[in-house]
């Protein structure tokens, strides 16, 4: 110890080197999240007759790491919306809580109007818009799924810019360059909404989980789907997909 | 009243020399003259119910809204002064919006009684300000189930550190009342107001009244209550709104000569009707609970007039 009380229990320059403070500043410019941490891969959804289906695996990786095994990605809003994130955990924690928070001030008013899906979309998007403008995006790429104010099944995308997008079948991720091609194929664009039955819908996703667990290394075999009809949300979110075979690696 | 011209009356937290705080009573006439609130408190749920004298016939029925909604799971009621309550409402929704950014999830009924307790009572403390002139009754159920915490990604560890404890037990139902001059009651029962989360004996549920009433037909309210035998833990929630629609009807009879309109909200357990949401009654069921109520009020006028005979 020595007679520079400022010096006392920091390691030694002599030892160690001069500290560099450029780590840990109190002043100069606010750092931004420029990358994201914990992420959660591909998030799928095919609309079908009455409704819409949505699918994500329940991995978060840490890098290529996969670090988080029962996460879930799909997050019901009210009683006939659901958001699937792809992208940061922490920021869809924090847009959970946002939803959660709004949900409760819808409720007190009386008048039993609710946010539909494309209400829910369009607000989101511009949270996404509002952050990225800020420099302090949320690094998320998300579908909504539910009905529109036509009571039709709606189903769009928005991202950390606040881009959005809608088509019948839409994925995030590796899945819009893996899932997309396969649900084009299954449901071409000139067949009627009508002609998509809900099994179809979901035996589609199922087969594009597969291929994204064969394919996508940030992937992994549990997953979760959510159901949405008029008669409500069918979610479950501790699914395997089945007949996996890895023997050949 | 003798303080007239005492002078001891002219502001707010100022004592009279025999130890009373006059603008805090003068709260408490404001809310006898309001229209009458009750809650009672059942095993499976609480019900709110409050007499709305109509001021105007070009009101919209139904209008007006006087029971609001805290978060989910908590509804107030209050008499007195609308605008009073219209506030000590949007205060509630704060600290219950403020909690959940602390801690992840519902405030607990008793915890928001005891933040609003405070709140009312700083309002007796000091000359810029007046004491709320209502009465507000807090009703809540604290989930017996598991919840998330707010935001919770995965399910966490099954057993080990972090770990879940088995068979742990909590929520229940609560009923508080909160008076202008910031006092509210607990039962001793209940776990301390501030960290009412776990309860080590699950068979004492959360507290605060059996029953509660207020406004100008109280006394008449609270003797009803009295009979419901509230303590024994019987009554279930339906014959509760029954009870709170026919105690209304009774507490109304002394003003007879103004219409009035009944407005009631339950919260039930997780697996009861509301599923543990403070919600409106539906309407059939409280039409229905209102026919019931009228044909209890014409039976006693029959067997007075019996009894008149006689």
């Amino acid at each position: 110890m020595n007679h520079f009380p400022e010096a006392w229990g920091r390691p030694r320059d002599d030892v160690y080197g001069a500290y560099d403070h450029s780590y840990l500043q109190t002043t100069g410019p606010k750092a931004h999240t420029s990358s994201p941490a914990v992420t959660g891969t591909s998030v799928l959804g095919v609309k079908f007759n009455g409704g819409v289906v949505l699918a994500t695996d329940n991995l978060a990786s840490y890098g290529s790491l996969a670090r988080f095994t029962d996460v879930k990605r799909l997050r019901v809003f009210g009683s006939n919306a659901i958001v699937g994130f792809g992208g940061d955990v922490s920021d869809m924690q924090y847009i959970d809580r946002l939803l959660e928070s709004i949900d409760i001030r819808e409720n007190y008013s009386h008048h039993g109007n609710m946010l539909n899906a494309k209400n829910l979309h369009t607000y989101l998007s511009k949270v996404f818009y509002k952050r990225r403008s800020e420099f302090n995006p949320l690094w998320n790429h998300i579908l909504v799924a539910g009905y529109d104010g036509e009571g039709e099944p709606f189903l769009s995308s928005a991202d950390l810019l606040g881009t959005t997008f809608s088509a019948p079948h839409l994925a995030t991720g590796f899945g819009a360059h893996l899932a997309v091609p396969i649900l084009r194929r299954l449901f071409p664009e000139e067949m009627p909404l009508e002609e998509v039955s809900k099994e179809a819908a979901i035996e589609a996703l199922k087969q594009c989980l597969k291929v994204l667990y064969y394919r996508d290394a940030r992937s992994m075999d549990k997953y979760s789907i959510a159901v949405i009809t008029k008669e409500g949300i069918d979610i479950k979110e501790n699914e395997v997909i089945e007949g996996t075979e890895l023997g050949f690696c | 009243m003798t303080s007239i011209g005492t002078g001891y009356d002219l502001s707010n937290s100022v004592f009279s020399p025999d130890g009373r705080n006059f603008q805090v009573e003068y709260a408490v006439k404001a809310v006898e003259n309001g229209g009458t609130a009750v809650g009672i408190r059942c095993k499976d749920g609480v019900v709110l119910a409050v007499e709305k004298i109509i001021t105007s016939k070009l009101l919209k029925p139904g209008a007006n809204k006087r029971i609001a909604t805290v978060d989910r799971h908590v509804g107030i009621v209050s008499a007195g002064l609308v605008p009073d309550g219209r506030h000590f409402v949007s205060r509630a929704r704060d600290e219950a919006s403020s909690w959940r950014g602390v801690y992840k999830g519902p405030i607990p009924t008793s915890a928001l009684a005891n933040r609003l307790g405070g709140y009312v009572q700083a309002y007796t403390l000091y000359s810029s300000v007046r004491p709320f002139g209502t009465t507000a009754i807090v009703a809540g159920w604290d989930s017996e189930a598991e919840l998330a915490v707010d935001g919770q990604v995965g399910t966490g560890p099954s057993s080990g550190s972090g770990g879940k404890v088995e068979g742990a037990k909590g929520g229940g139902p609560g009923l508080y009342m909160i008076e202008p001059s910031g006092l509210y009651w607990v039962s001793s029962t209940s776990a301390s107001a501030s960290s009412p989360i776990y309860h080590p004996n699950p068979t004492i549920l959360p507290g605060g009244y059996y029953g509660a009433a207020t406004g100008k037909g109280r006394q008449a309210a609270k003797a009803e209550l009295e009979k419901l035998d509230l303590s024994s833990g019987n009554l279930s929630l339906a014959d509760g709104v029954k009870e709170a629609a026919r105690i209304i009807y009774v507490a109304h009879e002394d003003s007879k000569d103004k219409e009035f309109e009944l407005e009631m909200s339950w919260i039930s357990s997780v697996d009861g009707p509301t599923k543990g949401r403070h919600e409106e009654v539906p309407k059939e069921l409280r039409e229905e609970a209102e026919k019931a109520a009228k044909r209890a009020l014409e039976g006693e006028d029959e067997e007075e007039e019996e009894k008149m005979e006689e």
